[in-house]
């Protein structure tokens, strides 16, 4: 049974978030003997709760609360009101991400001197180099049971990666295999293997993903140190009169609050969330917001570059059956400026099932052009495109000057424009993308628009001055020593790489920099 | 490798289990309250639409997202629930009633009938497309992306399978089996 500790237990770490930021921090710190609340705004649902069933699991786990677009993107045409796809519920959005698990590349971690300056972008380079993650990284691959690291075998191909995979060998691609994903290969960690449900997206019904709800936090708990109380969204942090954080407020599942006391507070709850209750908790000591001196909380919003390509054959291909993204060609990814833009982008494969491709294939399409590609479901194959997106200083959450939520806080405002960059990369991902199916005979390509986004980055973000932005190396706000972020927001840039890897690598090195400065009594 | 069977298996008549003598041709009013498809196949009970209206919603619906393998049922079921919520929603049922009407006038200026007498589906289009930005078309065409579409019954016709963890997943059921990709 789980421990609970006193609302006035001014001991304990809180952690607001469970996702891969939040659920590994807070288990982290608990296998480390350290007392830790995880404050989690969703419920709890556990893998019997999980449906083989798009709408149905939308509606149960995502994070539907208002939200407002604004920019030239084309989510904010589409879906106004839904700039994000990410999941309210403890596990945050490892219960619905696809389970790729990638290493940033060198060049990723100084992109400022290795792109040098583009006009329009924020660039910086980390504070810290691939040489300090990869210990980091080969943790977080062993405790995630990537496959192709630790002697983890690669998945087996499923109908869509055999495409992808014929395709990219016609055309010359020399790195296309069944990716490094988080996804049991075979039993490991208590976990089963992979028996090629598809639906990866509506959480695992056998558990072979991992996911900090099933994979990490029940450790958490089982040491006694760890509580994770759902239905608990934070409203604001609260701070003493010297400046360090002394506790969070919080709403319950009947809208009533609770004030929870704290030792330190790390804030995981994801790039729209975690900037707005720093804003949302602006004080006459701090009037910009918490952590904010330097004016970047909120800004550097990223997205990554993304898009699909489907392609309909002559012949049926039933690209839904199996894990969803097993699949992945590389050799776009590396920086190559001839190509008309920086950075690089992957090719994942992807599918939806029939209810979600009738929404996302081509969204405000009707009549026969729309219609006759989807009487091609089953002879369609399906990839995504993840790629380096630049960071803008404009592109940023803000609150929303009149719109209120259910606790009566401003809700967050998410604008995006795209960079030059993104739309030059995004174009020549469509050309690639559709040339891998051309070569293998597609008789018809769609570039498919950006989903509501997935990949939500930077709005904190990391730097080595404080001037330049909210966090240091550790992910320890620059003004605030025992205020901490665990997300991805502390990005200080995208990279190509589906980002939970480097969340997960971050937090398991912020808890051992947390416990050292605790044990140090520094915080 | 294994293909689904996309044929109908199970032919019954939907929504009521009489209604009256079947009607030739399309969508047809048959009395009070009654709309029906073709040869009987299904029928509804309109209460707070006119039947007329729930008629041409759901030839606007087909011509909206026209799929010559579905019958006019699964249009129909995804037209039905907007009589009961028009019922609870007086905006919503004017939009709806105004909406028709705009179509009717417009097909009798271009046509000299009613929306659901102009004959080719080329030029039905062509009045959807005239009203394309308006909220009337856009909260149809909206709706229909997850009233048609996640229609379980019409899944196997596109030859998707829906749900699999019951079923065990598809590690035996063809995940891999695509068999005409060149070596």
């Amino acid at each position: 049974m789980a421990k609970t500790f006193d609302l006035n237990d001014d001991s304990v770490v809180v952690v607001i978030g469970s996702g891969a930021g939040g659920g590994t921090l807070g288990t982290e710190l608990a296998l480390k003997g350290i007392r830790t609340v995880i404050l989690e705004a969703g419920g709890r649902h556990e893998i019997d709760d999980f449906e083989n069933d798009e709408w149905g699991m939308f509606g149960k786990i995502s994070w539907l609360d208002a939200r407002t677009t604004s920019g030239d993107w084309r989510v904010a045409k589409d879906f106004p009101g839904l700039p994000a796809w990410i999941v309210k519920a403890v596990g945050g959005s490892t219960v619905h991400w696809a389970g790729a698990s990638l290493r940033f590349q060198e060049h990723e971690f100084k992109v400022r001197s290795t792109y040098g300056d583009i006009a329009g972008a924020n660039l910086l380079d980390w504070p810290i180099t691939l040489a300090d993650m990869e210990p980091w990284y080969a943790k977080a691959e062993d405790r995630m049971g990537v496959t192709r690291t630790h002697g983890i075998d690669g998945l087996p191909g499923n109908n869509n990666f055999k495409v992808m995979k014929a395709g990219a060998d016609k055309l010359g691609y020399k790195s296309c295999h069944t990716g490094r994903m988080a996804i049991n290969s075979a039993d490991r960690d208590g976990r089963g293997a992979c028996q090629q449900i598809g639906f990866c997206f509506q959480g695992c019904k056998t558990g072979a993903k991992w996911s900090t709800l099933y994979a990490e936090i029940p450790k958490g708990e089982e040491t006694g140190k760890l509580e994770v109380r759902p239905n608990s969204q934070v409203l604001q942090i609260e701070h003493d009169s010297s400046g360090k954080v002394t506790g969070v407020l919080y709403a319950d599942a009947e809208g009533k609050q609770h004030r929870q006391k704290a030792r330190a507070v790390a804030v995981a709850g994801n790039s729209i969330e975690s900037p707005r209750l720093l804003l949302n908790s602006a004080s006459a000591m701090y009037p910009d917001g918490l952590a904010n001196s330097s004016g970047q909380v909120g800004r550097n919003y990223m997205r990554h570059m993304t898009g699909s390509v489907y392609a309909v054959f002559d012949r049926p291909v039933h690209m839904y059956r199996g894990t969803t993204m097993a699949g992945i060609i590389t050799d776009e990814s590396v920086n190559d400026p001839s190509r008309g833009f920086v950075g690089g982008y992957e090719m994942e494969t992807l599918s939806l099932g029939l209810p979600f491709m009738a929404a996302f294939l081509n969204p405000g399409a009707w009549g026969r052009g729309f219609t006759s590609a989807m009487d091609m479901y089953d002879h369609m194959a399906g990839m995504w495109l993840v790629g380096e997106d630049m960071p803008q200083e404009t592109n940023r959450i803000t609150l929303h000057a009149t719109m209120k939520d259910q606790h009566g806080l401003p809700v967050p405002d998410v604008h995006f424009d795209d960079h030059a960059n993104d739309i030059a990369m995004r174009n020549h991902a469509y050309r690639q993308g559709a040339a891998v199916y051309d070569a293998v005979g597609a008789v018809r390509t769609f570039p498919t628009p950006p989903y509501p986004s997935t990949h939500n980055l930077g709005t904190n973000r990391m730097s080595e001055k404080p001037r330049d932005g909210v966090v240091n190396k550790w992910g320890q706000t620059h003004d605030i020593a025992n205020l901490f972020i665990s997300d991805g927001s502390q990005f200080t840039t995208g990279a190509a790489e589906n980002p939970t890897l480097t969340i997960v690598a971050l937090a398991l090195r912020q808890a051992d920099y947390i416990a050292d400065q605790m044990g140090k009594n520094a915080i | 490798m294994r293909t689904l069977d996309k044929r109908t298996k199970v032919t019954r008549r939907r929504f009521l289990k009489t209604a009256g003598a079947g009607t030739a041709g399309i969508i047809a009013v048959v009395n009070g309250g009654i709309v029906m498809g073709s040869g009987g196949a299904w029928a509804m009970e309109v209460k707070t639409l006119r039947p007329e209206s729930m008629a041409t919603l759901v030839q606007m619906a087909r011509d909206t997202y026209p799929h010559d393998h579905l019958a006019d049922k699964f249009y129909a079921q995804a037209m039905i629930g907007y009589d009961a919520s028009a019922g609870e929603d007086a905006a919503l049922k004017a939009m709806l009633e105004g909406g028709v009407d705009l179509l009717d006038a417009t097909a009798q200026a271009r046509h000299g009938g009613g929306y659901r007498d102009v004959a080719w589906e080329e030029d039905r289009v062509a009045i959807l497309t005239s009203i394309e930005d308006g909220a009337f078309f856009q909260k149809i065409r909206g709706g229909l992306i997850t009233g048609l579409y996640n229609q379980p019954e019409v899944w196997a016709k596109f030859g998707y399978e829906g749900a699999s963890a019951e079923k065990g997943g598809y590690i035996s059921r063809g995940f891999d089996d695509i068999d005409w990709l060149e070596a």
